[in-house]
């Protein structure tokens, strides 16, 4: 469930990359307070092994499918929460870069999404406080298996929520809820079970390596700042609805589906956004002198309509990108030439 | 077990692929992490449904890429992969926007067959821009940028540590995997229960491996970051390669000099 760049718009992004910055500084710091000399080996070789046991499946009894484990819960009961945040925000930056998973830009949203939920959020109010400090094996399992469905769910919800605001997907927000909450409930009890599996194993043969079986109980800081994360979560969300609704489409679509908070402001912070939004969301008309065929698209409801789209397949166009394309492969011809001119000489 | 297999050819092929040199490559990382991001940010900032723009803006990840040596299958074969979440998401936009949005040749289009449209070539640009710029760079230098741009060293630390040690990692898991196959007969899956052993088994010796890894680096007096291959100087040519890439995004962005030049073009042809 990653966000990929094609599907949000620069203003989420930017708030994806704040919160998971501001993050990944909290932790950094954390770290570095709590542990004269911290173990950078284990984070790293602890996120490589993550990946690597990401891509072992097992057979799910009964359905034919297969299932693999989820990197946050597990990181979390070995290196801690502040440390397993910034090991999941590694592995999901070599993800972006290597695999195409997800992108550069939605990087922020995917940390928040698969990192801060499991390890902010879940471990420390759910997993850690239903554990205790020597839980038994069933108490183990089904512990894992509700953590990681929560702190899917609510990733998954994040995901619904950043693609929404975006407005670039035209899918409605209670379908997509629909879409989405089902199959990650199912992924989340098939992660919990590997999860559990690992964890039931390890417990027994080195139970000092896992991090909640610290004798200290948890302190009640973790469960304040996952409040206070989600205030300023829903904060966050309830006020960019209020402001920077995205288009006019989903406006409609929105004001049709009945839901109270979602009244068009009338305040100066709307119409100052709805003013950028026209700004920056301009389409140039590719037209011939004598073309006269435009088709505009109505929107009716919304501050930020755009002006007249024409959609004719005009030449200039064509012809003006086809050259730019072409100099911009000559260009790069032409570096490859000179460059490998003077590795030669 | 052929995803573990594969993901280790692919991290490989890029990785070789950044060793390789030309103008591009000796580019400082930050000036390239810079101008890729504003590249993303120039993509995704246009509505839903423009099209016509995007275009003209593959000129970023063509010239990167012929002039970096990076063969055009690797990207595409990487697209293809990645390509299911966005195709599922984007599908329902005609299904849910069915407003007419435009007419050609007496067949009218709904406004969500263009917006899917449109997300598609944001996909292919935008992936094929991050692409092209792991090969071009590499991962070290990408992690030096990062830190001299400010992300926390200890995140950069470990990033480095994870990617040095994803081969070591995927390579054991795949040696486990292949014993258990071999010791399962005609069972091709795992159970969960052998699953746990054997994913338990990888997370202890991932422990010891660290721990060694600990102690041989403080033994050789570690002082908590890594020694640079090249020192990074941000040059004259870096500078520039930002700004010409900067102004040519910002003309693409805010004015309409492709379509001046098209229609230019045409005039003097006829």
């Amino acid at each position: 469930m990653h966000m990929a760049d094609a599907l949000i718009s620069p203003v989420v992004g930017a708030g994806g990359w704040a919160a998971t910055l501001g993050l990944a500084g909290y932790s950094a710091r954390i770290i570095k307070k709590k542990i004269e000399e911290p173990n950078i080996a284990l984070m790293g070789v602890g996120a490589a092994f993550v990946f690597a046991a990401q891509m072992i499946n097992f057979s799910i009894p009964g359905t034919g499918s297969s299932g693999h484990l989820g990197g946050g819960l597990i990181l979390a009961a070995l290196l801690g929460p502040h440390a397993a945040y910034l090991a999941m925000a590694s592995i999901l930056t070599i993800q972006a870069l290597f695999f195409a998973d997800g992108g550069l830009l939605s990087l922020g949203c995917n940390v928040f999404n698969l990192a801060f939920f499991p390890c902010f959020l879940a471990y420390p109010l759910l997993f850690r406080r239903l554990t205790g400090g020597t839980p038994s094996r069933a108490r183990l399992s089904w512990v894992s298996v509700v953590t990681a469905v929560v702190g899917l769910q609510l990733g998954a919800m994040a995901v619904v929520i950043e693609t929404q605001l975006s407005g670039i997907s035209a899918l409605p927000l209670r379908e997509f809820l629909l879409l989405m909450l089902p199959i990650h409930l199912a992924i989340g009890v098939v992660e919990g079970l590997a999860t559990a599996a690992v964890l039931m194993f390890v417990h027994q043969a080195r139970p000092d390596v896992l991090h909640f079986t610290e004798a200290k109980p948890p302190s009640s800081k973790p469960l304040i700042f996952g409040l206070l994360g989600c205030a300023v979560l829903v904060g966050a969300v309830v006020s960019w609805f209020a402001s920077g609704q995205p288009d006019g489409l989903e406006w409609s679509m929105e004001k049709t589906s009945g839901s109270a908070e979602l009244e068009s402001p009338d305040t100066a912070v709307y119409s100052t956004a709805a003013d950028v939004q026209k700004k920056v969301s301009f389409l140039p008309d590719y037209k011939l002198p004598n073309n006269d065929e435009t088709v505009t698209v109505e929107n009716e409801n919304t501050a930020s309509s755009w002006p007249a789209v024409d959609v004719g397949t005009s030449l200039s166009g064509i012809v003006g990108i086809a050259l730019t394309l072409l100099l911009a492969g000559l260009i790069g011809l032409g570096i490859r030439r000179r460059s490998s001119v003077q590795n030669q000489s | 077990m052929g995803k573990l297999a594969d993901s280790v050819v692919a991290i490989g092929n890029l990785d070789l692929l950044s060793y390789s040199d030309s103008f591009i490559h000796r580019l400082d990382a930050r000036s390239k992490l810079l101008v890729t991001l504003a590249y993303l940010i120039t993509v995704v900032s246009w509505n839903r449904y423009a099209i016509w723009p995007l275009i003209p803006l593959a000129s970023y990840p063509l010239v990167l890429g012929l002039s970096g040596h990076v063969p055009a299958r690797e990207v595409f074969k990487r697209l293809l992969f990645a390509a299911p979440f966005v195709v599922l998401v984007g599908i329902f936009n005609p299904v849910f926007d069915t407003a007419p949005f435009a007419e050609v040749m007496g067949v009218s289009i709904s406004a969500g067959w263009i917006s899917f449209l449109s997300i598609l070539i944001r996909f292919v640009l935008t992936v094929s821009a991050t692409l092209v710029l792991i090969a071009v760079t590499g991962m070290d230098p990408l992690c030096s940028a990062a830190e001299k741009l400010g992300a926390p060293r200890i995140f950069v630390m470990q990033l480095a540590f994870l990617y040095r040690y994803l081969f070591v990692l995927i390579l054991t898991a795949l040696r486990m995997i292949r014993a258990a196959e071999m010791r399962s007969f005609n069972r091709s899956r795992l159970s969960v229960s052998h699953f746990g052993s054997l994913v338990g088994h990888l997370l202890l010796r991932t422990v010891d491996r660290a721990q060694r890894i600990h102690v041989a680096m403080c033994a050789r007096g570690f002082n908590g970051c890594f020694p640079q291959r090249r020192p990074m100087r941000f040059t004259v040519r870096d500078f520039g390669f930002a700004v010409v890439w900067l102004l040519f995004f910002a003309t693409i962005r805010f004015s309409d000099l492709v379509t001046t030049i098209g229609q230019l073009v045409l005039r003097g042809l006829g």
